[in-house]
């Protein structure tokens, strides 16, 4: 069921690109295996890379809209989005789908890891290995942030309120290093009311 | 751990009911109630070794998947202390289960009346409201992770690398394998 969310930016409609969307729930199952795979600490960005940019399952304003849900729902932010998209497609059978595709084959890897890791804890090359991946997914981060940035440009918002918000998020969390609830919290609720005034009745 | 711990019934059932709850205090991710599973499995009942549970997290970590796979750790070594890997599997879905089902319920549900409901205006502001700071909130998460315990008088190779990737990504469609990849390579040389 593909979800129509242009309703207050109907000119997307025109540019939008052909989308796509699972073909069954074994194409659900064996995309997300697929992703979890690729995501060594930075699982969501892989999601925005496959899901948005390669199979065009959402919009990017669509898997923001998703995320933000996610994100306040408790629980591991990438499980929730996960369950959601595939619940949108082929509702609880999709979700369950999506979710075991996430954690069947990495929960093995890691069980395989913790059985052998008393033989490889001390290996030299592995441990650069590993902070030579972390340093590119810390990077493929902040790149997926930017890359997502463009989208408020379809935002109800000014351009300068959202940048604002945007950059005053990044002071709170990653420079005075706020709890990441009370940072939420606080400019989102700022961000959604004036969203809620500038959208009208 | 040396010594065989006892798991009796009701051992299982504090530990699945623990992480039932804290499941649902579990705003911002399952690695944000961690204080919380120290005091149960390390102090409260001895379940695990402060070295275990910090491996727990750190081979999760380092492994591919959502991170959160560090509960089914933490259950496995309960199991594999109490003898048995049998016991080590129920404890994988003690701990998974628990920590899973209250928050994917409350998702799914909670997701499934927002888009029912997605006209109404306080569904609208609350979804697009709330992209700024999402937004920024994984450009912080990228600083952060970039930024961990490296000094860049001594780690500019990392930075270098970090933002390298970040360009590449950002303007290019390079697959992310190929960049993981690379990153592995200059670790494992030393290069980085």
């Amino acid at each position: 069921m593909l979800h129509c969310n242009g309703d207050n930016r109907g000119m997307n409609h025109f540019i939008a690109p052909e989308r796509g969307r699972p073909a069954s729930l074994a194409d659900l199952f064996f995309s997300f295996t697929w992703l979890a795979l690729q995501g060594f600490g930075g699982v969501l960005a892989v999601i925005e890379r496959e899901l948005v940019e390669r199979k065009r399952w959402l919009t990017r304003e669509e898997f923001i809209e998703e995320w933000a849900v996610a994100q306040i729902m408790p629980g591991p932010n990438v499980i929730n989005l996960s369950l959601m998209i595939g619940g949108r497609y082929f509702g609880l059978r999709g979700a369950l789908a999506a979710l075991a595709g996430m954690l069947a084959l990495p929960l093995v890897i890691v069980l395989l890891l913790a059985l052998t890791y008393s033989h490889f804890s001390g290996h030299p090359g592995l441990a650069g290995a590993l902070r030579g991946m972390a340093a590119v997914s810390a990077g493929l981060i902040a790149a997926t942030g930017l890359k997502l940035a463009g989208a408020l440009k379809n935002h109800p918002l000014p351009l300068p309120w959202s940048i604002f918000l945007c950059l005053a998020s990044v002071l709170l969390i990653a420079c005075l290093r706020w709890p990441l609830f009370y940072a939420l919290l606080g400019v989102g609720s700022i961000g959604c009311l004036l969203t809620w005034r500038r959208i009208g009745p | 751990m040396n010594g065989e711990l006892i798991m009796a019934w009701s051992d299982w059932l504090t530990l699945f009911g623990h992480y039932l709850l804290l499941s649902l205090m579990s705003v911002g991710g399952a690695i944000s109630t961690t204080p919380e599973m120290h005091r149960l499995l390390v102090e409260q009942h001895q379940w695990l070794t402060q070295a275990q549970f910090n491996e727990s997290i750190a081979i999760a970590q380092a492994a591919p998947g959502p991170n959160v796979l560090f509960v089914a750790l933490m259950g496995w070594n309960v199991g594999q202390n109490a003898g048995s890997t049998l016991a080590a599997l129920l404890g994988v879905l003690a701990t998974m289960v628990g920590i899973m089902l209250p928050s994917t319920t409350i998702t799914y549900l909670a997701a499934q009346w927002g888009h029912n409901n997605r006209h109404l205006r306080g569904v609208r502001a609350f979804k697009q409201g709330m992209a700024p700071v999402v937004i920024g909130l994984l450009i912080s998460t990228g600083i952060i992770l970039g930024g961990a315990n490296h000094d860049p008088a001594t780690d500019w190779p990392l930075w270098t690398l970090s933002i390298g990737a970040g360009l590449l990504i950002w303007r290019t469609k390079i697959h992310l394998l190929w960049l993981l990849a690379a990153g592995a390579l200059l670790g494992w040389f030393g290069l980085v």
